[in-house]
């Protein structure tokens, strides 16, 4: 089983980003859960989402306190959320294979000055600046998460970019094509 | 072709009343419910469901309308949750009693104050003795599939039936569901056609005043009818079963048949707890799980026979009976009085207003059982 845990701001579409994750990881046969932490919901307040995938029915119904990968669409989250709380580490249902674990922030950093050390790897990609160039919400408040997707997609392995973008396609609401342009060159820019 | 989408909870229940051909929707919105009626009414208003929506100005309205439409011979469906349910008391006594299969989603959620909009049972339990039966789902394709099973068993018996889902965990959580040709499924449920309905050329007196002569033989025919339901449901599940493959059963039975010990809950915490009873199997405990699907009517024979083959039960309740204990496990001893094998029986009350519920909750429960007192009131993870 692959548990991912998304950290956004309330407007960024963390939670869309889960939803989408599963539905790709669903084409290509897997099992999947997707769902969100609910809390105080309003527009820049911390949210955080979860997606599970795995190659067998997935009967756990609670929260990812262990993830394998953590995505954070928002680096001024890094020091006001421990976005990095369990990543890496082994839980009572599941082993954590060496290596494998990985935080992806959307920042223009390089991932050794992050400043994030664990259990678990780091990789970055400028998310902002790519959905910002495609017009993705506003300036002030650009939608990242298509755009950090495809960097997931590329920096993880464990979901194809074809895939991802069909999801898409069919997972946001307008700018269809912007948003996979995005996905595509987040993709390509992740830095490992 | 059946086909299988990635959704919600709550769009389970939509999909579910849609496949259902309910023909009138009467529904107020609430947190976490809203998302249920709010499809129902795109499904509506683009005519890919031909039924009545009727917005109403409280859940009390939204229940009078479904009985209206229920009495006139129609199928009619709302969805509600928590305080909506509350203030549809009055309504439920009339539907049940009335004798209107109409069939609602609640997603359990918490009572206020203060104010929550997370999960437990109270809401639902509160309404235990209105008439209504009750099913505790703990998956989304469970919850579609237990729309339409509502819907058959509730119309061959003549009373309305409550499917329950948890907030969040279940109506806010995406899954994949599995949804079968709409051809099978109108062969399993065939439309709606009371013996009784409001006809202007055949009148008849709804709900009319009746005196102690007749009052008390009615609500016996109200028992009776609970207790076929337990046949009904038990025959309509198989049926379900055989049609499209998935079975739940009234009390659903997890690697019980050389379990020493079993846990007993309902709702989407079960989902959880089958895992947890998997890895406290691989550490040398035999133990199982029996999941409450169906809490009224009661299935009391079933609890009877697995208590009668093992040591211990541990009740799971996320609910509780200020000033007794936890509702599960109030009514399982009560089962078990008249039973030859009575094992002990433990209580825990958990998870009330969206703690959150992990396989180490559950197997921490097990654990402390091993080691507490029979007559405590055992309250998990309280920080107090």
């Amino acid at each position: 089983m692959i548990e991912i845990r998304f950290h956004g701001r309330g407007g960024q579409g963390a939670v869309i980003a889960s939803e989408i994750l599963a539905d790709a990881a669903f084409r290509d046969g897997k099992y999947v859960q997707a769902f969100p932490m609910f809390g105080v919901e309003r527009r820049g307040a911390p949210v955080t989402a979860f997606t599970r995938i795995d190659n067998k029915p997935i009967r756990i119904k609670f929260f990812i306190y262990n993830p394998d990968y953590v995505v954070v669409l928002d680096p001024t989250l890094v020091g006001q959320v421990d976005v990095a709380a369990g990543c890496g580490m082994s839980s009572s249902y599941k082993e954590q294979e060496e290596g494998k674990a990985m935080i992806l922030i959307n920042t223009s950093m390089d991932p050794k000055d992050v400043g994030l050390k664990g259990m678990f790897s780091v990789a970055t990609v400028d998310a902002t600046s790519i959905a910002v160039k495609y017009k993705l919400g506003s300036r002030q408040a650009p939608i990242v998460n298509t755009a950090i997707l495809g960097a997931f997609a590329k920096a993880t392995g464990e979901i194809s970019l074809d895939l991802l973008l069909k999801a898409i396609g069919e997972g946001v609401p307008a700018k269809q094509e912007e948003n996979a342009q995005a996905a595509k060159e987040a993709y390509e820019m992740v830095v490992l | 072709m059946s086909t299988v989408k990635v959704i919600t909870g709550n769009h389970a229940a939509s999909f579910g009343a849609r496949d259902s051909r309910a023909e009138v929707i009467a529904a107020y919105p609430i947190t976490p419910q809203t998302q249920i009626v709010e499809l129902l009414s795109e499904f509506c208003a683009d005519g890919t469901l031909k039924a009545k929506f009727i917005k109403v100005e409280s859940e009390h309205s939204a229940m009078a309308a479904c009985i209206g439409a229920s009495a006139a011979g129609v199928r009619a469906y709302t969805a509600t949750s928590a305080h909506g349910l509350a203030l549809m008391h009055e309504m439920l006594h009339w539907a049940a009693n009335g004798r209107h299969p109409v069939v609602m989603a609640n997603v359990n959620r918490a009572m206020g104050p203060p104010w929550s909009i997370w999960t437990d049972q109270n809401d639902s339990l509160a309404q235990r003795d209105t008439g209504w039966l009750q099913f505790y789902c703990e998956s989304n394709q469970e919850v579609y599939d237990t729309t339409m099973i509502a819907f058959k068993a509730c119309e061959q018996v003549l009373l309305p039936g409550m499917l329950v889902l948890d907030a969040f965990i279940l109506s806010h959580t995406y899954e994949p569901v599995e949804m079968p040709d709409q051809e099978l499924i109108d062969e399993f449920l065939p439309p709606f056609d009371p013996p009784y309905k409001m006809d202007l050329d055949d009148a008849r007196a709804f709900g009319a005043l009746t005196t102690p002569e007749w009052y008390m033989e009615l609500r016996y025919l109200i028992q009776e009818a609970h207790e076929k339901a337990l046949v009904t449901v038990r025959e309509v599940e198989k049926e379900f079963g055989e049609t499209f493959g998935r079975y739940y059963g009234t009390l659903e039975l997890y690697r019980c048949d050389d379990a020493e010990e079993v846990i007993l809950i309902a709702g989407s915490t079960a989902s959880t707890a089958k895992d947890a009873v998997d890895i406290m199997r691989k550490g040398g405990r035999k133990i199982g799980l029996a999941r409450i699907k169906l809490f009224r009517p009661f299935p009391n024979e079933e609890i009877r026979d697995i208590a009668s083959r093992v040591n211990k039960m541990i009740v799971i309740d996320r609910n509780v009976s200020f000033g007794n204990q936890g509702i599960f496990f109030n009514e399982i001893k009560a089962s078990l009085y008249s039973a030859k094998n009575r094992p002990p029986v433990y209580g825990f009350v958990a998870g009330l207003g969206g703690r959150d519920m992990k396989i180490d909750d559950i197997t921490g429960i097990v654990e402390q059982a091993d080691t507490c007192d029979i007559e405590e009131i055992l309250w998990w993870g309280v920080k107090l």
